[in-house]
Formats: C-alpha cells, sequence, structure tokens
C-alpha cells in the first residue's frame, strides 16, 4: 500500500526507517516517528472504529489523549493483547499489530449501523430506563441483548508475560508537561540545582512546539527545545521521563507517574525489561504545565469521517508529514483554528474555505490566510456535513451574531476533511485530582486550576496563556517559585524570543444552530465515544436531569476511555443553553484518577503471586516440605496443616497422629505463636490490666493462661504468659494476633498508663518453638538434656532455662492437648538442629509430626478453645464457660471487666459455648452448621447457635463438637438438632466440651 | 405520571423526544409538612417513595443540599446481596433484596437490577468455616445460598485462577444466585420520580443548615434558600454527613467517617458475569453492562470527608484483582473515586429515634449501604408514618450501643460489602 | 497518601508506615465500675467524627511503633501539626468543628 496521505517532506519522521503494521488483517506502512494514528491517515484510512450506541462509522478526529474514536485493540498474540489502546498515543513499531474493536462483520460494512440508523431514533439518553420491563419474565433476556454491545476492546485470555515495575521518587520540583511553559520551569528550577523530575506523556519533549512551524529566537522552535533537552539530560540533579504520563495527584503532593518502558519497541517487552514503571512521586513542588485541549464544535454530522479538531489536522501536517486528506474546509470561532488552514494551504493541499462564525474576524492569522488567497466565509458556520463513510461536502450558511440561529440560505461545498475549532480548554486534570474545584473564567471562556492546599504552581496554556510567549514566562516565573520555595537560590535563564501573533476576539460559541430544531436536525455529537448528542441532551435537560451530573450520568457524557477531555465542556454549553443558565451554573466537572488509562499490571506492579503477600516460614519448613507436608495459611505464616504418609487419605493421617501423641508423643512446630518479651517494673502490674486473671502471684519459673478481652469485653486473643524473672515476662498469642496484640499493649501503655514502666519487644522470629507431647515426651526429652524433669523438680505450668541437644533453650511445661507435654524454645537458628536430634531419639517412641489440625483435634479433646475459631468478637469469657478465668477481686477494673457487665453482656439466653455429641457418635457435624431446638419450624427457622469446631476423635471413636447454644451452660443433656444444606438433619446433645480426661490428670503426670 | 414502555419510546421518537414529561417537579417548598426527609439520596428518596405510596403520607418533602442521588448512591459498586450472617441483618437486607426483586415494575423505572449472582470467595480454612457458618444461617433465613468449591467456581467465573498456585488459593465460595447488581442512579431517579408522582416535593440544591428544637422535640429544619420550614417529624438520611447533623441536634453518633474507594477498568467485551468478593485479599470485582470491571476495595483507615482515599488502597486492590484474575494485567484502570462512608463500630446500621423527639436518623450504612435502598427506605418510611419504629428497623437502635446489644456483621461485612 | 512527620522519629515518613488508631484525647474513664452502661457505651463508641478540624490518634506501625497524635483538617487532608502524648493541640476548630 502507498501512504497517499504522506507529504514529501516535513515532520519529524524518518522517512529512512520504513516500519510495517497490520491493521485489521491488512499489511500497512509507515515511518519511525510515527503514531499508529498517523501511519493509518497516511495510508488513508478512514473508518477507525464504529461508535458505541449507533454504530456509525469513526475517523481519527485528534492527535493526543483526548481522541475518543481511534480506540484499538493491540497485539500479535493472545497474552499480549492490550484493549482500547488509543491509536494517537501509540507508537508505530515495526509488526504492530492492531484491529478495529466493534462492527461485524467489519468495521467497513457493519451491519449493526444499519440496525443504529433505524432503530437510533428510538435510542434517546436513559431508553433502557424506560423500557426493557415488561414482562418481567423477559430481563434476563433483554440485559444478555444490552451486554453483547458492551465493552470497546476485550481482556487478553492468558496470563500477562511481561513485568512491571514501581519506583519511588522524592524531588524538589516536578514538572509535569514538556511544552514551552513545562521546558522553561523544568531548566529554571534545573539550573538553580533543585532535584527535578521533568514528565511528559509523549515519547520527546516540546509539547506544542513539535506540531508548529513556529519559530524561537529566529530559528525553528525544535532547535531550542533540543538545547534545552540536551542542558537537563546533563544535570546529574534532573530526571527526564519521556513517554510517562503523570497520571494521579493525590494529597500531600504525592503524584503517579506511568512511564511507557518499552511499548513503542513491541507489544512483548524484551527480555529482562519491565513493560511499564509506575513511578510513586512525592514532590515538594509540583509545576502543572499541562497544556490546553482544542474543543471541536458540534453541528450536524460532525462524527463523519474526516471530521477533526483544526490543531489535530496541524499536528499531522507538522509533526508526522501527513495531511490526512485533500479539500480542506475549516470552521472556526477564534484566531488559532486559522493555524490549520494554513498549515494545509502550505502542505500543498486544497483550502475549499475557512468558515469563521465571527462577522467580522481580525489577526495576524486572518491576515495570512487572505494574503494567501483562501476562500474566507464570515459569520456562517458548517451547520451540516455530508457523506458516511468519509466527507464529502458540507453545508454552510449564514447565523446570526449570538450564533444561535441559522440566518441565510444554505450552500453546499465539496470536501472531504472539516476542520472545527470551539476554542481551547486548559487541561486542568490533575489539579481536581485532591478535591480543588476548578473556576469558569470567561475571558478564558474555560474552567482553570481552582484554589488547592497542594504545594501546586500551574503555567502556561492550563492558565488560559495560549501564546508561547506567555507560557514561556509563566513557566520561568512557576521555576522562580518553586526553587525559592525549596530554599535554592534562582540561577539566570534567558527565555528565547517566540513570535508575537496578534489575535482577534474570539466568539464564544460550541453548538453550532441548524435549520431545524436540535431534536430534528442530523445527529450533533458531543461526545462521540458514548454517543452523546446535543438533542440528547436537550432531551435529559427537558426531563428534569439539570444538574451537569445528572445530565452526564443520564446520557454518559464523559463516561468513555478518553473521559469526556473533548465533549464535556461542550456538553455543558449545550446543557446550560437549554435550561437557560450559564456554564458555570449548571455545575463544574470534576477529574478523577487517571488522567489516561493505566494498566492494571503497572498498578500491581511486582506484588502478585508469591510476592502478593510475604509468606512467613519457620526455621524447620525445610523438613516439613521434605516431608511432604500439607500446608495452612495462618496470617502470612506457612503451618504444616498434617504430614500424610504416601498413599494415606487425610482423615487416615489425622487418626494416625492423634493416636500417636496420645499413644506415645507427637511433635508439633509451634515456632509461629506470638511472642512478645515483657519488662520492667511494672510488667505485673500492666499483665493484671490486660488480661482478665490474675497475675499478682504468679511466681518466677511459673506459666499461667490468659484470656485478652477489649474494652467491650469481648475475648479478642489468648495465651500463656510465663514469668522469667520478678520483672520479666515472656508472652504468647496466637498465630494471627500477634502484630495486633503489641500494637495494643503499646497503645494502653503510650497513652493511658505512659507512667508505668514497661517495655515490650516481639521476639516471636527470635524462637523456634518444639512443642512434644503425650505420655513419652518426658521420656524423649531426658535423652536430650540433664534437666531434671521428674514431675516434682518440673511440674504442669512450670518452666525451665536449661540445654536440649546441646543448645541453650527455654522449657515450658504447657500443654494445649492434655498430654505431658513441653515447649522447647530455642535460638531460631538451631531450630533445625534440635528438631532433627528430636527425631534421631524420637524414633523408638514413634514420634510422630503434627500439624494445625491434629494440634485442633487433640484440643477439641480437651474443650480448650481457639480464639478466633471459638470466638468471633461478640463472646466474653463467661459465654465460652472460663468464668474460672476472669477475677473478681482485682483492685484494678481490667480491660474488659466493664464491658462485660453491660446489659446485653449478663442476659441469660446469650449464646454459650458447650460442647456438643452427635447422636449417632459416626456423624461428624459440619462446621459452621446452624443449631435449632425446633428442626420442624417453618422457615425463617429460630436458631441457637452454630458448631465452632467438629472433628472425628480417633482417640474416643467418636465425633465431637464444640458450639454456641443459646443458654447452652443450663442446658446440658438437652436436645439440639442441625439441618443440614443436604435436607438432613443431625440430633446432638449438650455436654460439657471437655470429653477426655476430664479431671486433667494426664498433663499432671 | 407519563408511563415508560417500548410502546412510548416509540411513540416519542415520531415527535423527537419533544414532549418528554419532566421526571420529577421542582418546586417551591410549603411552609410546612407532616414529614420532612433530609437528604435525597438513595435512601432517602425511597424513603419519601414508600411513605407517599405504602403509608399515605403524602405532605413529604425531600430536601437536599446539592443534586438527587449525588452522594454514595453515584458512587457505590451497585452490588446487590442479602447473604448477611445475624438474624437481624439478614431479614433487614433479604427484605430489601424481595423489594429489588419488583422495583423496576413497581417503580415503572427500569433499575436495571440484573441477578447474576455473589460469590464470597474464601481462601482459609477460617475462612471456609465463616462460609458455612453464614451459608447455614442464611438458608434457615430463607436467604438463598449455597457452598462451593473450586471446581464449581470455576464453572461460574472461567477466567479465574482457581489453581493452587496463588499466594492464599480460592478453597471454596459462598453463592447467592439471586445477588447481583443493579444500575444505581437509575435506582435514585426512579424513587425520585415515583415519590414525585405521589405528591413529595423535591426541594434540591437547598442545604439543611440546622435543626428547629423546641422542648427537645424537633419542629422543622432551617434551610439556606428557602428559611424554616416546618415539620411534624423529621428523618435524617445523610451519609456521609450524619455527625455533623446530629451535632446540629445536640448529640453524638458510633459513627466515624472514612473514604471508600472504587475504580473501573476501560470497557471490554463481557468476560465475568457474576459479582466475585474476597475479603481476605481485599478487593471485589464485577463487570457492568457497559463493559467497564467495577472495582472496590476496604475503608481507608482514617477519617475523611474528602470523598478521595490514600492510593494505596486501589494499589492493594488492584493488586487482589490481578493476583484472582492475572490476564486482566494488560486490561487499563480508567477512573478512580471516592466515597464518604459513616461505619458503625459493629458494620450495621442505625436506623433509630434519637434523643430528640420526632427526630429519627438512618445512617451508619458503612460500605452496605446501596444494596439495602429499598428495604432501608421501606423500614424508615414505616417508622416516620406511625412515630414508632418497624419491628426490622429495632434491632438497629443507636441505643445499642449503650447495652451492648451490637450485630457484628465485620466477618460478612468485611472489606468487600 | 499522606506525607506524616513522626515526632519520635523526627522523620516524614509515608502513611504506609503507620496506622490511623481514630480519635484521640479520649481517656479511659478512671473507675470504669461507676460508668452507666451510657457511659461506659458512650467512651467505647461515640465519636466527635468533625468535617474539619480533627484531632486523631495514629501510630508508627512499621517504625517507632510509637502513637501520637495529628491535627488533621478532615476535608482538606491537610496535616495542621502532631504532637506528643500528653500534649495539646495548638490548632482547634472556630466555633465549633464544621467548617
Amino acid at each position: 500500500m502507498t501512504q497517499k496521505n504522506r507529504l514529501q517532506s516535513g515532520g519529524r519522521i524518518d522517512r529512512s526507517k520504513p516500519l510495517t503494521f497490520t491493521y485489521n488483517g491488512k499489511k500497512f506502512n509507515g515511518f519511525l516517528g510515527d503514531t499508529l494514528a498517523s501511519a493509518m491517515l497516511a495510508n488513508g484510512i478512514d473508518i477507525v472504529g464504529r461508535s458505541f450506541k449507533y454504530s456509525r462509522p469513526r475517523g481519527i478526529v485528534a492527535a493526543g489523549a483526548e481522541e475518543p474514536n481511534a480506540v484499538l485493540q493491540l497485539g500479535a498474540t493472545e497474552a499480549t493483547q492490550v484493549p482500547n489502546v488509543r491509536a494517537t498515543q501509540q507508537e508505530l513499531f515495526n509488526g504492530l499489530v492492531s484491529s478495529s474493536t466493534n462492527g461485524w462483520p467489519s468495521v467497513e460494512t457493519d451491519l449493526m449501523g444499519t440496525i443504529g440508523k433505524m432503530g437510533g431514533s428510538m435510542m434517546p439518553p436513559g431508553f433502557y430506563y424506560k423500557t426493557f420491563m415488561y414482562p418481567k419474565s423477559l430481563w434476563d433476556t433483554y440485559e444478555s441483548m444490552i451486554r453483547k454491545a458492551a465493552g470497546l476492546g476485550r481482556s487478553p485470555l492468558e496470563s500477562d508475560p511481561d513485568t512491571y515495575d514501581k519506583i519511588n521518587q522524592h524531588c524538589d520540583v516536578l514538572v509535569v508537561g514538556g511544552g514551552p511553559a513545562g521546558l522553561s520551569a523544568a531548566l529554571t528550577a534545573a539550573r538553580s540545582g533543585a532535584r527535578v523530575i521533568f514528565a511528559d506523556e509523549q515519547n520527546e519533549f516540546g509539547g506544542s512546539l513539535l506540531s508548529s512551524k513556529e519559530t524561537l529566537n529566529g530559528a525553528p522552535a525544535s532547535e531550542w527545545v533540543n538545547a534545552v533537552v540536551e542542558e537537563l539530560r546533563g544535570y546529574d540533579n534532573v530526571m527526564l521521563l519521556p513517554r510517562s504520563t503523570v497520571n494521579g495527584y493525590h494529597d500531600h503532593n504525592f503524584l503517579t507517574i506511568h512511564e511507557r518502558c518499552t511499548d513503542h519497541i513491541a507489544d512483548i517487552a524484551p527480555a529482562g525489561q519491565a513493560r511499564q514503571r509506575l513511578h510513586r512521586v512525592r514532590a515538594k513542588w509540583v509545576v502543572l504545565a499541562t497544556g490546553a485541549h482544542e474543543r471541536p464544535l458540534v453541528f450536524a454530522n460532525n462524527d463523519v469521517p474526516g471530521c477533526m479538531v483544526a490543531n489535530a489536522v496541524s499536528t499531522y501536517i507538522n509533526r508526522y508529514g501527513v495531511a490526512p486528506g485533500n479539500e480542506l474546509v475549516l470552521m472556526t470561532t477564534n484566531d488559532s483554528g486559522y493555524q490549520a488552514a494554513l498549515d494545509w494551504h502550505d502542505a500543498g493541499r486544497k483550502v475549499v474555505a475557512i468558515v469563521d462564525t465571527r462577522q467580522n474576524p481580525k489577526g495576524d492569522r486572518v491576515e495570512a490566510s487572505r494574503q494567501r488567497g483562501l476562500n474566507l466565509i464570515t459569520g456562517s458556520a458548517v451547520i451540516e456535513v455530508q457523506g458516511s463513510k468519509r466527507v464529502s461536502g458540507v453545508s454552510v450558511a449564514p447565523i446570526s451574531a449570538d450564533g444561535n440561529k441559522v440566518t441565510g440560505s444554505v450552500s453546499k461545498l465539496s470536501a472531504d476533511t472539516v476542520a472545527s475549532s470551539g476554542g481551547w480548554s486548559p487541561v486542568i486534570h490533575l489539579s481536581c485530582h485532591t478535591g480543588s474545584r476548578p473556576v469558569w473564567n470567561d475571558d478564558v471562556v474555560g474552567f482553570l486550576p481552582g484554589p488547592t492546599v497542594q504545594k501546586q504552581l500551574t503555567a502556561g496554556a492550563i492558565n488560559g496563556s495560549y501564546s508561547t510567549s506567555t507560557a514561556l514566562f509563566e513557566g520561568l516565573n512557576a521555576g522562580l517559585k518553586a526553587v525559592a520555595e525549596v530554599g535554592l537560590s534562582a540561577s539566570e535563564v534567558m527565555l528565547p524570543k517566540a513570535e508575537e501573533v496578534n489575535e482577534g476576539a474570539p466568539m464564544t460559541l460550541f453548538h453550532i444552530p441548524h435549520l431545524k430544531p436540535t431534536s430534528q436536525a442530523p445527529k450533533q455529537f458531543v461526545d462521540y465515544q458514548t454517543d452523546v448528542t446535543a438533542a440528547g441532551i436537550e432531551v435529559a435537560c427537558r426531563e428534569g436531569y439539570e444538574s451537569i451530573e445528572h445530565v452526564k450520568r443520564y446520557t454518559a457524557m464523559g463516561f468513555g476511555t478518553d473521559q469526556g477531555k473533548l465533549g464535556n465542556i461542550n456538553g455543558m454549553a449545550v446543557a446550560a443553553k437549554a435550561l437557560n443558565k450559564t456554564i458555570p451554573e449548571t455545575g463544574t466537572t470534576i477529574f478523577r484518577p487517571n488522567y489516561t488509562p493505566v494498566s492494571f499490571g503497572a498498578i500491581a506492579g511486582r506484588d502478585c503471586g508469591a510476592l502478593f503477600d510475604p509468606e512467613r516460614y519457620s526455621a524447620m519448613h525445610k523438613w516439613h516440605v521434605a516431608r511432604g507436608a500439607k500446608f495452612e495459611d495462618v496470617g502470612q505464616w506457612k503451618r504444616p496443616w498434617y504430614f500424610p504418609k504416601p498413599g494415606e487419605s487425610m482423615k487416615e493421617a489425622l487418626n494416625r497422629e492423634c493416636l500417636a501423641t496420645r499413644e506415645s508423643v507427637g511433635i508439633l512446630d509451634a515456632s509461629t505463636l506470638g511472642k512478645i518479651d515483657i519488662q520492667g517494673k511494672d510488667a505485673r502490674e500492666f499483665l493484671g490490666r490486660v488480661y482478665t486473671n490474675a497475675w499478682a502471684k504468679l511466681a518466677v519459673g511459673k506459666c499461667r493462661y490468659g484470656l485478652m478481652c477489649g474494652e467491650d469485653g469481648m475475648v479478642f486473643d489468648d495465651g500463656v504468659t510465663s514469668c522469667l524473672g520478678e520483672n520479666h515476662f515472656l508472652m504468647t498469642t496466637t498465630t494471627g494476633g500477634a502484630a495486633r496484640v503489641l500494637e495494643w499493649l503499646e497503645l494502653y501503655h503510650q497513652t493511658e498508663w505512659p507512667e508505668m514502666e514497661v517495655y515490650f519487644n516481639t521476639v516471636t522470629d527470635h524462637w523456634s518453638t518444639l512443642t512434644i507431647s503425650g505420655p513419652n515426651s518426658r521420656k524423649l526429652l531426658a535423652e536430650l538434656t540433664d534437666c531434671d524433669l521428674s514431675n516434682e523438680n518440673f511440674a504442669f505450668m512450670d518452666w525451665k532455662q536449661t540445654t536440649v541437644a546441646g543448645v541453650p533453650a527455654r522449657v515450658f511445661r504447657i500443654s494445649f492437648t492434655g498430654e505431658c507435654s513441653y515447649e522447647i524454645n530455642v535460638q531460631a537458628n538451631y531450630g533445625m538442629h534440635v528438631w532433627e536430634k528430636l527425631f534421631e531419639h524420637g524414633e523408638k517412641f514413634n514420634l510422630t509430626p503434627y500439624g494445625t489440625e491434629t494440634m485442633h483435634i487433640l484440643r477439641a479433646e480437651k474443650g480448650f478453645i481457639i480464639a478466633g475459631q471459638d470466638t468471633d468478637g461478640s463472646v466474653h469469657p463467661f459465654d465460652l464457660g472460663m468464668g474460672w478465668c476472669v477475677a473478681q477481686k482485682k483492685p484494678f477494673s481490667y480491660i474488659g471487666k466493664r464491658g462485660m457487665a453491660r446489659e446485653d453482656c449478663v442476659r441469660e439466653d446469650r449464646k454459650q459455648l458447650v460442647g456438643l455429641k452427635t447422636t449417632d457418635p459416626k456423624v461428624v457435624l459440619p462446621e459452621g452448621a446452624q443449631g435449632v431446638l425446633d428442626p420442624k419450624a417453618p422457615i425463617p427457622m429460630p436458631m441457637v447457635g452454630h458448631i465452632t469446631s467438629s472433628y472425628w476423635s480417633a482417640n474416643l471413636d467418636r465425633s465431637i463438637a464444640m458450639g454456641f447454644v443459646k443458654g447452652g451452660l443450663n442446658k446440658m443433656g438437652e436436645k439440639v438438632f442441625y439441618p443440614l444444606a443436604d435436607g438432613t438433619v443431625v440430633e446432638a446433645e449438650i455436654c460439657s466440651p471437655i470429653f477426655l480426661d476430664p479431671k486433667g490428670e494426664r498433663q499432671n503426670v | 405520571m407519563q408511563h415508560y414502555s417500548g410502546f412510548g419510546l416509540f411513540k416519542h421518537s415520531l415527535s423527537h423526544h419533544e414532549n418528554w414529561q419532566r421526571a420529577w417537579r421542582n418546586p417551591t417548598p410549603k411552609k410546612k409538612y407532616d414529614v420532612i426527609i433530609v437528604g435525597g439520596g438513595g435512601h432517602g428518596l425511597a424513603t419519601a417513595y414508600y411513605l407517599a405510596k405504602q403509608f399515605g403520607v403524602t405532605n413529604v418533602a425531600v430536601i437536599e443540599k446539592g443534586y438527587l442521588g449525588g452522594g454514595n448512591t453515584a458512587r457505590n459498586t451497585t452490588i446487590v446481596r442479602s447473604n448477611y450472617l445475624w438474624d437481624e441483618a439478614a431479614h433487614l437486607y433479604e427484605h430489601a433484596m424481595k423489594l429489588w426483586e419488583g422495583l423496576s415494575q413497581d417503580l415503572n423505572y427500569n433499575v436495571m437490577f440484573s441477578q447474576r449472582g455473589v460469590l464470597n470467595l474464601g481462601h482459609t480454612l477460617q475462612d471456609m468455616r465463616d462460609i458455612e457458618r453464614r451459608v447455614n444461617a442464611n438458608r434457615l433465613n430463607g436467604v438463598d445460598g449455597e457452598v462451593l468449591d473450586p471446581q464449581q467456581i470455576k464453572e461460574i467465573v472461567p477466567h479465574m485462577d482457581c489453581s493452587e498456585n496463588t499466594r492464599y488459593p480460592i478453597m471454596g465460595a459462598s453463592w447467592q444466585p439471586r445477588g447481583g447488581v443493579a444500575r444505581h442512579d437509575a435506582v435514585a431517579w426512579g424513587f425520585a420520580r415515583g415519590a414525585d408522582s405521589h405528591g413529595v416535593d423535591l426541594i434540591q440544591q437547598t442545604e439543611v443548615t440546622d435543626l428547629i428544637i423546641e422542648d427537645g422535640t424537633v419542629v422543622g429544619v432551617k434551610t439556606n434558600r428557602y428559611g424554616d420550614i416546618k415539620a411534624d417529624r423529621v428523618g435524617c438520611v445523610v451519609a456521609g454527613n450524619s455527625s455533623v447533623l446530629a451535632k446540629k441536634a445536640g448529640f453524638e453518633l458510633p459513627l466515624e467517617s472514612h473514604p471508600l474507594q472504587a475504580l473501573v477498568s476501560e470497557p471490554i467485551k463481557p468476560v465475568l458475569d457474576t459479582v466475585v468478593m474476597s475479603n481476605h485479599v481485599h478487593g471485589y470485582v464485577s463487570q457492568s453492562d457497559k463493559g467497564d470491571l467495577v472495582i472496590g476495595a476496604g475503608i481507608d483507615g482514617y477519617n475523611g470527608y474528602g470523598q478521595r482515599g490514600s492510593f494505596p488502597t486501589i494499589e492493594h486492590t488492584v493488586q487482589a484483582i490481578v493476583e484472582l484474575f492475572p490476564m486482566f494485567s494488560r486490561v487499563r484502570m480508567n477512573r478512580q473515586w471516592g466515597g464518604i462512608v459513616d461505619t458503625c463500630p459493629d458494620a450495621c446500621p442505625i436506623i433509630s429515634d434519637t434523643p430528640v423527639k420526632n427526630l429519627f436518623f438512618n445512617c451508619g450504612w458503612g460500605t452496605g449501604g446501596f444494596k439495602a435502598t429499598p428495604g432501608s427506605g421501606n423500614v424508615f418510611a414505616a417508622s416516620l408514618a406511625k412515630g414508632e419504629m418497624h419491628e426490622l428497623a429495632k434491632p438497629f437502635s443507636m441505643f445499642r450501643f449503650h447495652d451492648g446489644a451490637l450485630i457484628d456483621e465485620h466477618g460478612a461485612a468485611g472489606v468487600a460489602h | 497518601m499522606f506525607h506524616i512527620y513522626c515526632p519520635h522519629c523526627a522523620e516524614y515518613r509515608e502513611e504506609e508506615e503507620f496506622h490511623a488508631s481514630g480519635q484521640a484525647h479520649i481517656a479511659r474513664p478512671l473507675d470504669p465500675e461507676a460508668c452507666s452502661d451510657k457511659e461506659w457505651g458512650e467512651y467505647l463508641y461515640f465519636r466527635k467524627n468533625p468535617r474539619g478540624i480533627h484531632h486523631e490518634l495514629w501510630v508508627h506501625a512499621a517504625g517507632c511503633r510509637k502513637f501520637f497524635n495529628i491535627t488533621r483538617d478532615t476535608q482538606t487532608y491537610e496535616i495542621k501539626e502532631v504532637y506528643k502524648i500528653g500534649e495539646q493541640p495548638s490548632v482547634v476548630a472556630q466555633s465549633g468543628n464544621s467548617k
């Protein structure tokens, strides 16, 4: 294919570096320096998509982030698909594969377009709120039809092969936008030695200077741009970020920059490189030099391919060497629009007419057009476009001075391209992100950044300062101010001399009148991507959707992937006119991050998969893995769940582990339990305040179980705390609760009782905890220690400092199984050594490793609770039948005491934790089953409580369960029924939760 | 009221849609109403609608400081479900669910309630115990639901990573088929149009600057545009502003207002037909009829009225979504926003009388307000009509924070409401 | 994301290192047993929750583990001051707490 619209010379493309790309299965050529959009235009591709609602053919209208139509699917392979890429922002690379997203059977001949033409009149805004309601039963069918039309591009169906990085940055000055204002701001800040980050969304700095023929200091502007960029590149204190969009401005001057590192090279990043990076920047000062977007005008059939924004026409000619047509009609309300016609003419193409809505335009560019002999039609407008797949002509008519009606006869002109300019809208998006409301300015005819509490400066077109010289000057000032604010002294910067262009006053006009009323005229599009028309906005207003937010939501204006960059102001103007209000009276328009869309991958960074959340392992983890353990996630920890032998089922493994522990000895890796070292002369008193039971008399060398409650009296953690010295304790917590408990202790110490001398430190990771349990645990331990393990010397709830397997150890004789049990704590890096020694000596005792599941069964046989499983934040110690653990006489009103005395907490019929034995001992109740007293009651059934723990007990050869029953502690022997999902009902009897060894003899042997 | 239908649409297309009536009037307020509702969000408008339609109280004004449905109604992720754990919450939300099921027809306004099912994923053994507990309670309370295993989940959401290879593999889920999504704006507009058609005055762009209280009884409100307006009863339904208004009435509420953030992707072709929620990895996602992936997260930890939160919350949520759906990595996030949610200590709302006579508050919905909209409005309307709390509302009294009868829904509510 | 000055570390650090812990200056009643249920409930749950100037408790959780107070505007999110536990704020809301 030839590039029929490519100019012979000019532009910033490299004609010596041809590239090929594919669009809708056909191969085309472009050059290095092209965007996908400029290459498509060069090749004469008119139709780039079909519209969302009406399936109308659409072409490229803009040249940057504001493009609403050229939204394509990219990617050569399934895994590298990217939906909704704006062709105007995608640099061309060799082998790029793209396709349009809507249209069937093809974007050129779309059958839906026919339906759109016929049914379009049936689809005013909000039409779906008014229909598809009857009959009710058909809604699902209706909705599936609506859904078929959803979406633009498609998600890849395979996992992303690329990686994404994040980088945290600090700087003195972040300059956003690389046009003349940004360049002068960055240069000023850089020369003063400030740490500068300078970001621009495009592949090269220069902004508007890249797309015009204007001069600086009498030379092409690009020479000055190159010199500045070269100078900046030379500074160590400056980071240049091209291809990087500042997409979010958050509180306290935190900004995110989305850098596309490799999207201009290929659709998959080269090996070892991240595809994109997200910079998380904390900037002392921010200079927003984000420029402005030109507004197209709203006129009949203004969406026919060939209709473009005036400035885009200049950009394609000047920057990319592409004239996107042959015969141009320009419609403008202002002087700047003329530049498109001048550039078109200078590119050797035919300017059919310049249609100026003003009666009597004056200005340098107007004069230049006259000098070139261009056909200038004043006081008129293009009221309608002819053509379907490409503009074929326009209707031009005189309009009134206020722009509200057509005042004369219509003449037709032949043309293939219509450029329009309705003035400019400052790019204020970032300034809105932190909640600053923009302010309408009648002179600028647009919204300007509002007052802000951020350390933010603005320069150039974002302020409505559209001339290059003003932009340069404001950039300089912003740079000076930022430099001064960060305490640096400014260096001198000489600004280049820009061309001075005299401009006449613009006309405030957005919506071009038609011979017919708006409701009957051909469609006049406001928001292309969401197919919102001027008539649609009028309908919304007529129906009472008067606030601009209502209008936007009712019509979907601004809800496309371009977020209404082209259409929002025009839409507000149409609504204002319909409501007989001013634009600011209809509301303001607030922008949210992102400025342009950002890959989820870039936001997620590397924090997925294994790095989604850190995995914590004990020192014996490798051993567990080698033994084929199955693991359970507890908090961030990977804990062994059970240790199946080859061929063994889970149930078989658990039965074996349970029996071996009660018959001989089992071992549990309990290292994950939270451990907090507590010291200080008030440590003991402190414990008494945070635990519900008494601590005053716990002697050195003794251990005690404690319950911890919130101020509401509800249990939130539990564990054993040991007295290591008179003023020294070791607290253990649940595995998942460790961090929370430590913060809780610190909170009370620091905020309520700072006078207490007590210190806390987490020591969870310092220790490996190896728990041996069972009748042979003493014999086993005796082989590895010199410590006197006799019951007399080392009783239940004692702890000893000793040596185990040659390693210093704290051994705690505490038990979560009800067996004689020793928790051996050694320095974490000795854990594996001691573990292996225990196994060396334990073989003759059939030492059996067990995991959390057997731990759960063995403790349930003894009726011990697990905080978090048998509690849920709504139960106090008495509900758990653990009143024995609540001191009544402690002088200090400890945390939880008052809470559990509230009216609702002393009700008789509270749910209370009890044991439950199924009538059929072989039936294991599912955990979570809900109990009822009358299984035949109608739905909704009154429920009395749920099963919290339930297991098959191999030791008891029956099922056991714990659960809540209303008033259960006074209902021993009564029946509860559990209606299950499969329709069966399990009957169970309320009993003590201590199923085994009720007197607790085994742990005391 | 002009009846909406496909045929009507056709008729109007013949006259170029020039003859559509206003969906609601723009009235000047009267001097006195039987009931004033402060707050024109979904809940307030629903309250007004049911007051007028079901309870015959038509001398009602809704006073809204901005535009109708402009608060959290316009900012939520539109999920509707009723699978709450505790009886009191389940009954309230199921009451709402039953109203949702006929709402479009009742309002003659298509709120696009789409019962595409809601999955709540479990990633740990404790998650699964909680899911079993909740689903069993739901079933016995007459709320639909079942527990699914990863294979069954895969059949419903084929593109989700249900393998063992993730950091927190999916172990199962609860599944409520009647749950789904609705078009949030349409809910507010439908209720507004319905209320207006029964004579309710909807007063927009008018701020209630104070409550007029005489001898411990509320007798009206002060407004910035229309001066004093009298009322026999006042119902405040001002999510994100409840504490501020309560202070004017002279009492505090057990509320903290937090930012809650949400985001959408660019529209893509349908790939996800249900709502997927995960408390454990902190994220939830559904796909709208327009094609956007609608994604939400947990609240930010600090108080905030700024309708925006902190970026790490967004990052964490997106990580969760990419973890669940690795293929979405190359899909792009279009827009994020924030709402202000009034959270209660027990993650349940307050629908309550107050220390001031004839003054009622409906607030504290936290992250769970949208799904309750019709039910909340309905029971609040019943309470305002009679001057005493509806049976379903009684457990949600603000005074439960005195006697301790909390309804702790943190488990069921979690992040992903 | 907030940029928070930790008065104990004497450094600005990112919000990710901190936890917000609710309203500041809520003292535990010295004699809980003397509190009515209502009073205890108010201590536990009832909060000012202002729109505007707010004094709140934060903890440098991933840093020094110290708690401290922040005066912050809940509307603009500006941090007006940080001060240690036991100190009183110097920035307070004008006439009530509404902005």
